[in-house]
């Protein structure tokens, strides 16, 4: 351990190192590289180091209190699995962009000021759009494209806000932020942006599932956890992020119901687990810090395991789609058990991950008798449970044959999801190492009678309803087909409005070059007439004339000076 | 290659996914008995109802299904919409 070297340089630094590597050695390097700034993290003591003095400005570079070691802890642990999964890829974009990526969200985790959350901030945007675009296909560029101009934007949005909380306050220490004044709106919508707030959201349902297999699983991690973190340190206790949160919970899981592409399910479920976070982060009291900081660590690793059994789907059959899949469990035995302990911790079923965690947000909410909001976060819990639990690996590995035999996930896949699903059941059985971890302390019992049991109900009586459903043929089929979103208004409504103005712009702009043109022939003409070959001025001259005239100038020049 | 073996998994055979729909039904029959059988600290009065989980559980799973059933007509575009 080296104090005050923040484990993010080394990462960030590092994983520019990855192309020179050798084969057999990169890959023992990009393990070793998050596990050395891993343990660097852990016996770092908790403080304030590396302030960095720039034009009469603190930037406080490296904060490590309860809150940023939570984060920065989780954040290196997909870093590991998610280079460990992609490992039989020779393809180095993979690790040396995740892992600027990883590094980038790292160091946003652990700045104590605006301006070094910004810079942190713009980089995760700028190396995690390489994840998508590895898929190398023309669509896959596209919404690289849009993902970046989207995240980037955030980063605009949050420069700007930081200036004015500047001018305003003349801090950039990143605390408490003010949503009365204009910058604490700005840095509010910036970070509502990368934390996928309804109608903010869709950037996350239109990118994730067009980037590679093995870079969705680090896409899945990093950017809309580091939302939360921030959303915790600077915003707890706002009431708004109360209804915010219960709504996301809500409504992507309607999408996630008739979603075709099995990726893009787990996309929408993402941003209703987000939700969860969001409302615990609104009620801003200890037992829901802890709750949001638990549900984000566990759901880091559980959606991990999701997308990591989508993506071997991925890489052996060609598709995610779920119309063209089924029966993948006689193929992929390893990979079907992997996704269903990741189906039943995102499901919160007692003694897997989800469970520790999620339950801790329900109480809280209840605790505060907000019974509208517990309502809708039952629902929601039913819900997903409903879409990942029983959806995700019923049409992949079950429902019926598609007749698609494969090979199992390669080993480095197998592995990585191996040690991810352990961690999941580790977590929900043994919840006492998570919550000493946690930001304040813990007292809290997840598993008592009434909690299982209820639970178990909700759980149960889902899936009584899906096999129901099923059963009767009310059930909506896969089909192969795209649902419009809020992105149908950049992709498709703004270019219908635009595309007349543009139009017309086009006409007058070529009017305006026709006589432009016509303007600069006459005048090359004459200036060709003066300067052109042979004419006066472009005649050479002989040198004491040249002299002459250069006496002359200077002469007048000392003259007119004088005077 | 495996086509012989595939025909005869577990899963293949209509009578053992009955008894995995029997086994549910079993369980939902006895997660509703537990009901009476553990004592309740409700925050809210509807927690108090018989069976008030298991019941919110299934009718808003239906009522989820069946809305979303509905966004399709507006919602649901060919695969290629945006190519």
């Amino acid at each position: 351990m080296i104090e005050g070297l923040n484990p993010a340089l080394i990462l960030i630094i590092g994983a520019l190192l990855v192309p020179l590597f050798p084969q057999p050695w990169r890959r023992v390097y990009v393990i070793a590289l998050p596990l050395l700034s891993m343990l660097q993290l852990a016996l770092h003591p908790f403080g304030s180091f590396a302030d960095v003095a720039l034009y009469g400005m603190t930037l406080e570079t490296f904060r490590l209190d309860g809150l940023s070691f939570v984060f920065a802890l989780i954040f290196h642990i997909a870093a590991v699995l998610g280079v460990i999964y992609a490992i039989h890829d020779d393809d180095p974009i993979h690790p040396t962009a995740g892992l600027v990526y990883a590094g980038a969200a790292i160091g946003a985790a652990l700045a104590g000021d605006l301006l070094t959350l910004f810079i942190y901030w713009e980089l995760t945007a700028a190396s995690s759009v390489f994840l998508i675009w590895a898929s190398r296909t023309e669509s896959a560029f596209k919404a690289g494209m849009r993902y970046l101009l989207i995240q980037v934007g955030s980063g605009v949005i949050l420069l700007a806000g930081l200036v004015m909380h500047y001018s305003a306050t003349g801090s950039l220490a990143f605390n408490e932020m003010d949503l009365a004044t204009i910058g604490g709106k700005l840095v509010f919508l910036a970070f509502g942006i990368k934390c996928a707030f309804p109608f903010l959201h869709n950037w996350l349902q239109d990118s994730y599932p067009e980037a590679t297999a093995s870079g969705t699983v680090l896409l899945s991690a990093f950017t809309t956890k580091l939302a939360v973190y921030a959303l915790a340190r600077g915003y707890a206790g706002t009431d708004m992020l109360i209804w915010i949160g219960a709504i996301m919970t809500a409504f992507p899981i309607f999408y996630a119901v008739i979603e075709n592409d099995l990726r893009r399910v787990l996309a929408y479920s993402l941003n209703n687990q987000l939700g969860f976070m969001v409302v615990a982060v609104g009620i801003g009291t200890p037992l829901a810090l802890n709750g949001a900081a638990a549900h984000a660590f566990c759901h880091i690793l559980y959606k991990a395991l999701l997308f990591m059994s989508m993506g071997a789907v991925l890489l052996r059959t060609g598709t995610c789609k779920g119309s063209e899949l089924g029966g993948l469990y006689k193929s992929m035995p390893f990979t079907t058990v992997c996704c269903i302990i990741g189906a039943a911790s995102i499901s919160a079923f007692p003694l897997f991950s989800g469970f520790v965690s999620k339950s801790m947000i329900v109480s809280a909410v209840a605790g505060e008798q907000l019974m509208l909001i517990w309502l809708m976060l039952i629902f929601a819990s039913a819900g997903v449970f409903h879409h990942s639990g029983i959806k995700i690996p019923y049409f992949a590995f079950f429902a019926h044959d598609s007749g698609i035999r494969c090979e199992e996930a390669p080993m480095s896949m197998r592995v990585a999801m191996g040690i991810t699903a352990a961690l999941c059941i580790g977590i929900g059985v043994f919840p006492g190492a998570l919550y000493a971890i946690l930001p304040y302390p813990v007292d809290y019992v997840p598993y008592t009678v009434a909690h299982v049991i209820t639970q178990l109900q909700l759980l149960m009586y889902s899936a009584l309803a899906f096999t129901v459903m099923m059963l009767w043929k009310v059930y909506p089929p896969e089909l192969k087909s795209v649902n419009l979103d809020t992105d149908w208004l950049y992709r498709r409504g703004a270019p219908a409005v635009l595309a007349p103005i543009n139009r017309f712009a086009g006409q007058i702009n070529s009017g305006i070059q026709n006589s432009i043109g016509a303007m600069a022939i006459g005048t090359t003409g004459a200036f060709s007439r003066l300067l052109g070959p042979g004419a006066r001025y472009s005649r050479s001259v002989e040198l004491a004339t040249m002299v002459f005239f250069v006496v002359g100038a200077l002469l007048v020049f000392s003259v007119l000076y004088i005077f | 290659m495996q086509e012989q073996k595939d025909e005869n998994t577990w899963f293949d055979k209509p009578a053992n996914i009955k008894k995995i729909i029997v086994a549910l039904c079993v369980v939902c029959g006895l997660l509703m008995i537990a009901d009476l059988f553990y004592h309740k600290h409700p925050y809210f009065a509807v927690e108090k109802l018989f069976g008030f989980y298991a019941f919110y559980g299934f009718i808003m799973c239906v009522l989820l299904v069946l809305a979303a059933k509905v966004m399709r007509v507006w919602l649901m575009r060919d695969e290629d919409y945006y190519d």
